[in-house]
């Protein structure tokens, strides 16, 4: 299996779609960092308007930390696409090519198969929210220095002390890299049903595109589903920004992640398994 | 009896309205060229999926030596080796890879030397390095064939392996195939459209047409090659149909029309119908043999139509 593995993850590394990715963040990471370090002091001037008449603001606001926070914000549509730009390739890019002929006629189980393939997807999503991580942090240190958090919530304001900050970076990075493998589950799913690999990508984005607006939209029967779609989920990281953290909060996203990752991954094992292979 | 390599039992394979497959049987044994074949759609290819476990069949059996295909598939598939309709490769890796890379999926680790020996057999070793999307589609049927051998198959099934081959390049997979199946001891199941291929290489054969079976058997029985239509096309024709009238050779003359005139000839026949012609002052402008199985699969598949 690890040999498989091993073969995916080579064949997915010798494609340049794979390094569009990581090419994005490359670029969109320093070109929102340098935007902060210009414009940065106002937004905060403007976050914090309503609070500086009862209190003065001193120390470095404007560090590496805020701006990795708003930047994980801001990328929680983009991301997926660049997730899904490859995971959906893994099944339908074998299929397009023509190349299940040549996998599917070696002694190896449809099942072996399908596993090491989404196991290699779930590496490249690792590898590109650790690549966001290094970049948003590293990057951000560097330009900006750390400093004190200070998180806005709706009803209240959080400032985190510089050295209770990064192990929530941590773990909230452990948290998108759990939240992108379910994308990458969903585009590995449809990348099963399909024989071309611009349809999984497509079909993914819409499904976190129409499942964002239909979680955002205050009517009764969209509040009603919310909690069964996984994007309610997807940004369950903030929590790891409170004060005390809701665990159990935590704990139930991750359960509803984890049981998204493995029905997405059992139908497409399901589906794989009993696929007539015509191309 | 040798042992069969592949037993087929009443396979099936129904596509929504389509039966692509309907009842078919068929036996490959030890050692033999196995030809299959078919005008186009008549479920070869599905077929060839089927016994690679490409397509589940809707029902009948395979075993391929002597295990079931749907409960030993993996062991059957190491013994295997395959090109399945058009070769594709991933085009963004060098022949090297894409074959080191099959190889490990095939159960071997194929060192260097091997995988340049196996390019060597099939001459692309001095494209190793290149990329197959840079390859011609000769070049990546030869690899085709490279990936079908390199773990060392005893049973290898190859859909169509000269197609996009140039004259020479076919007559060297030709050889290639007789080498391995009389020096290598391999069985091989050989798909193709073209007729004198199966003819010159097959000692055993199957025709089927709409998914079922024609004619199965030993080339040489279905063919009948103790007789062998012959177009000669002679000079005078006036005088020739005169002489050849007058002869024993009437008797072997199935059909004239203006200088050609068809017997139906032993092979020891030909040169002595020559000479008789000849010998009587008979202009022999050409001998033409006509391709019997060509004649036969034509006349197998036209009655079915």
């Amino acid at each position: 299996m690890i040999e498989i593995i091993n073969i995916e993850l080579y064949k997915i590394f010798k494609k340049w779609r794979t390094y569009i990715g990581f090419f994005a963040i490359a670029v969109l990471i320093p070109v929102i960092q340098i935007a902060m370090l210009i414009e940065g002091g106002k937004s905060i001037n403007f976050m914090t308007r309503s609070l500086q008449q009862s209190f003065v603001f001193v120390g470095n606001l404007l560090n590496a930390y805020l701006v990795s926070y708003l930047i994980l914000n801001a990328l929680a549509v983009h991301i997926p696409f660049l997730v899904a730009l490859v995971t959906g390739d893994l099944l339908a890019g074998e299929a397009t090519a023509g190349t299940y002929r040549l996998l599917i006629t070696r002694p190896v189980s449809r099942m072996k198969l399908v596993t090491s393939k989404f196991f290699a997807g779930i590496i490249y999503t690792t590898l590109l929210v650790l690549w966001l991580s290094i970049l948003s942090l590293g990057l951000g240190i560097i330009i900006f220095g750390v400093g004190e958090l200070i998180v806005l919530k709706p009803t209240t304001v959080i400032i985190f002390a510089r050295s209770d900050v990064l192990w929530r970076f941590l773990l909230a990075y452990g948290f998108a890299i759990l939240s992108m493998s379910v994308v990458a589950s969903l585009a590995f799913l449809f990348s099963s049903l399909v024989e071309n690999a611009i349809g999984p990508i497509i079909t993914t984005m819409a499904v976190i595109i129409v499942f964002f607006i239909v979680s955002a939209i205050e009517i009764d029967i969209f509040q009603t589903i919310r909690p069964y779609l996984f994007t309610n989920y997807i940004l369950s990281w903030r929590l790891f920004f409170d004060d005390p953290i809701d665990v159990s909060e935590i704990l139930k996203s991750v359960a509803v992640l984890f049981g998204h990752i493995i029905v997405f991954y059992g139908l497409t094992a399901y589906i794989f398994k009993r696929k007539d292979i015509l191309t | 009896m040798p042992d069969k390599i592949i037993e087929v039992k009443n396979l099936s394979k129904q596509f929504k309205e389509v039966r692509a497959v309907d009842n078919l049987s068929l036996n490959v044994f030890r050692g033999d060229v196995f030809g299959f074949l078919g005008p186009n759609g008549a479920g070869k290819s599905t077929t060839i999926r089927m016994l690679l476990s490409l397509i589940t069949p809707t029902e009948g059996e395979i075993s391929i030596f002597g295990l079931s295909l749907k409960q030993k598939r993996n062991d059957i598939l190491r013994k295997v080796g395959a090109i399945v309709e058009k070769p594709d490769f991933y085009g963004y890796l060098s022949a090297y890879k894409n074959l080191e890379i099959l190889g490990k999926l095939s159960g071997i680790n194929p060192s260097r030397e091997k995988i340049i020996e196996i390019l060597e057999l099939v001459g692309l070793e001095k494209r190793a390095k290149s990329k197959v999307k840079t390859y011609s589609h000769g070049m990546k049927q030869r690899l085709g064939i490279a990936q079908a051998l390199l773990h060392n198959p005893d049973l290898v099934i190859l859909d169509e392996p000269t197609t996009g081959l140039d004259p020479q390049g076919m007559k060297e997979i030709r050889e290639l195939i007789l080498k391995l199946s009389k020096e290598k001891d391999k069985t091989i199941f050989l798909s193709s459209h073209i007729l004198s291929e199966v003819e010159l290489i097959a000692n055993r054969m199957i025709i089927i047409n709409k998914g079922t079976t024609q004619a199965e058997g030993y080339v040489d029985d279905l063919l009948n090659a103790d007789e062998l239509k012959v177009t000669f096309k002679l000079g005078d024709t006036g005088r020739a149909l005169n002489l050849v009238s007058e002869s024993r050779w009437m008797s072997k003359l199935e059909l004239q029309i203006e200088d050609r005139f068809v017997f139906k000839l032993s092979p020891e026949e030909i040169p002595e119908l020559n000479r008789y012609l000849v010998q009587n002052d008979i202009t022999v402008n050409a001998v033409i043999p006509t391709r019997s199985l060509e004649e036969y699969f034509l006349k197998l598949t036209e009655k079915e139509a």
